[in-house]
């Protein structure tokens, strides 16, 4: 597996988060679960402007193996979507940092990290996992 | 940990996915599940079946005991290494395992039956073998390698002694040849051509290096799923179980009712089903939106009715999902599947979706 980016925080739930410079995040999942969830069939995307609550599902990924719900890192609304994933859903499993993001969310409020992981903690929790 | 064939140690060398299948620590995929379907219907594809449960029966009254004991007729196999594909049923009519019998010899048969079912099935054939006087062996020491695909006979042929490769490269269809220590029969789990080789254990990783090196892509059991899917052949425990009958899972085709004296268990219940008008449809399903079918999930269609998708899934030949599902009796062929909450339209089409590398339904 390649090396978590250092410039993103992570949730428990193998997901991603990147702060952008406007002030909306990015979110998508983890190499981890993309490669848990094998290859990628199908994206099921919210509606831009949907309102997302913290922990409520807000996407659903499927792979030939199974359905998986994406949960929303934080509250707030949807201001993009990756809608390239619905041709090409395999993009999360060939860049799940990069192309293969899922949505992009403005926070309502000021996003609590003490629920994010840093990409070290995140390291150590995944390394947990495998024992 | 669990159970573990003598190919293990070649799965993890060749970086699968462990996952548990029955008991035993089986390979899902080896990096990635769609390369590897796409692979067996190109060219050629090496999949680890060992731990299926090979059975050799023998004595006397072998074939008599076979033709109470499946709900095919034995008496079909006229030839030595012929095989057959069946149903064995509980008293009720419900499908105990299906499995393939091949004739070896006058007094002696060879059956394979599901891993997932072993135990329940040895207890069930040995119990109905006793007044037969029917020995009944397994045949753990044995390994078995499937190789399928366009490709897969002329890859593996290097793999059988000389003094036989002919005659097994003459093997028809759903034939089979004792070629020295390997079994070899031209069958499968696929819809493409190949052989399924039973062969000591011992000797298996070497035979399977030897595949690779020809060529064929090792398969997990996430590939051998979607191929057989897409060549619409049931899964023991998904279509059909102890509560359904062969009837109702698209395998009346496996039912031999002539002779009408043959009194294989399970007859009677069938024979009232074989005519009723509320006999449940087992058809393939083919989404028109975007989506994927699962097993379980809600199958509605007109007038009310409610069926299940028994087993649903992605298909990588048609880039989209398709299925299998029991259907109430009536004359229709659209239908809605229930997928978190929304209803997405279906469509009813003829099986097998896909054949020898073919597309064989409208898409």
């Amino acid at each position: 597996m390649t090396e978590l980016p250092g410039d993103l925080l992570y949730t428990k739930d193998h997901e991603w988060l990147r702060h952008e410079d406007d002030g909306t995040v990015t979110v998508g999942i983890t190499e981890h679960a993309a490669t848990a969830l094998g290859d990628l069939v199908y994206v099921e995307l919210p509606e831009v402007g949907q309102d997302v609550e913290s922990d409520g599902e807000m996407a659903v990924v499927e792979s030939v193996k199974a359905a998986s719900d994406v949960y929303a890192p934080i509250t707030g609304s949807v201001v993009a979507v990756n809608d390239d994933l619905a041709d090409d859903p395999e993009k999360i499993n060939s860049e799940p940092y990069g192309e293969g993001w899922i949505v992009k969310l403005a926070p309502d409020d000021e996003i609590d990290e003490s629920q994010l992981m840093s990409p070290d903690a995140y390291q150590q929790f995944l390394d947990e996992l495998d024992d | 940990m669990g159970l573990r064939t003598s190919l293990y140690d070649k799965h993890v060398e060749g970086g699968a996915r462990i996952v548990d299948f029955g008991g035993w620590d089986m390979p899902l995929h080896y990096g990635s599940q769609k390369e590897e379907h796409h692979a067996v219907r190109q060219s050629a594809g090496v999949f680890d079946v060992s731990h299926m449960t090979i059975v050799d029966l023998s004595g006397d009254r072998t074939r008599e005991f076979l033709q109470r004991l499946v709900a095919n007729d034995v008496a079909k196999l006229k030839d030595y290494g012929k095989a057959l594909y069946t149903c064995m049923l509980n008293p009720a009519g419900g499908v105990i395992d299906d499995l393939i019998i091949y004739f070896l010899a006058t007094t002696r048969y060879r059956l394979i039956v599901n891993a997932t079912t072993r135990e329940k099935d040895l207890a069930w054939i040995r119990e109905q073998a006793a007044p037969f006087g029917v020995k009944v062996i397994e045949r753990a020491e044995l390994a078995m390698i499937a190789v399928q695909g366009p490709r897969a006979r002329e890859l593996a042929a290097p793999c059988i002694e000389a003094d036989w490769r002919d005659a097994a490269l003459a093997l028809k269809p759903f034939n089979g040849l004792q070629a020295g220590e390997i079994f070899v029969a031209r069958t499968g789990y696929t819809g493409e051509d190949g052989w399924e080789i039973m062969l000591p254990a011992a000797s298996a990783p070497a035979t399977w290096d030897r595949l690779l090196a020809a060529g064929a892509v090792p398969c997990g059991l996430g590939a051998r799923d979607t191929l057989r899917l897409e060549a619409a052949m049931n899964l023991y425990g998904s279509d059909m179980d102890e509560s359904v009958s062969p009837l109702e899972a698209g395998l009346a085709w496996t039912v031999a009712w002539e002779p009408a004296d043959r009194d294989f268990i399970g007859r009677q219940p069938m024979e009232k089903l074989r005519n009723s008008p509320d006999k449940r449809r087992f058809v393939g399903l083919l989404l028109e939106d975007r989506g994927v079918l699962r097993n379980r999930q809600k199958v509605v269609v007109g007038g009310g009715g409610e069926g299940e998708i028994t087993s649903g899934g992605f298909s990588p030949t048609l880039g989209r999902s398709i299925a299998l599902a029991r259907l109430p009796a009536g004359e229709y062929d659209r239908a809605q599947v229930e997928v978190r909450g929304k209803l997405l339209d279906v469509r009813i089409v003829k099986t097998p979706f896909v054949r020898n590398g073919k597309i064989l339904i409208d898409v």
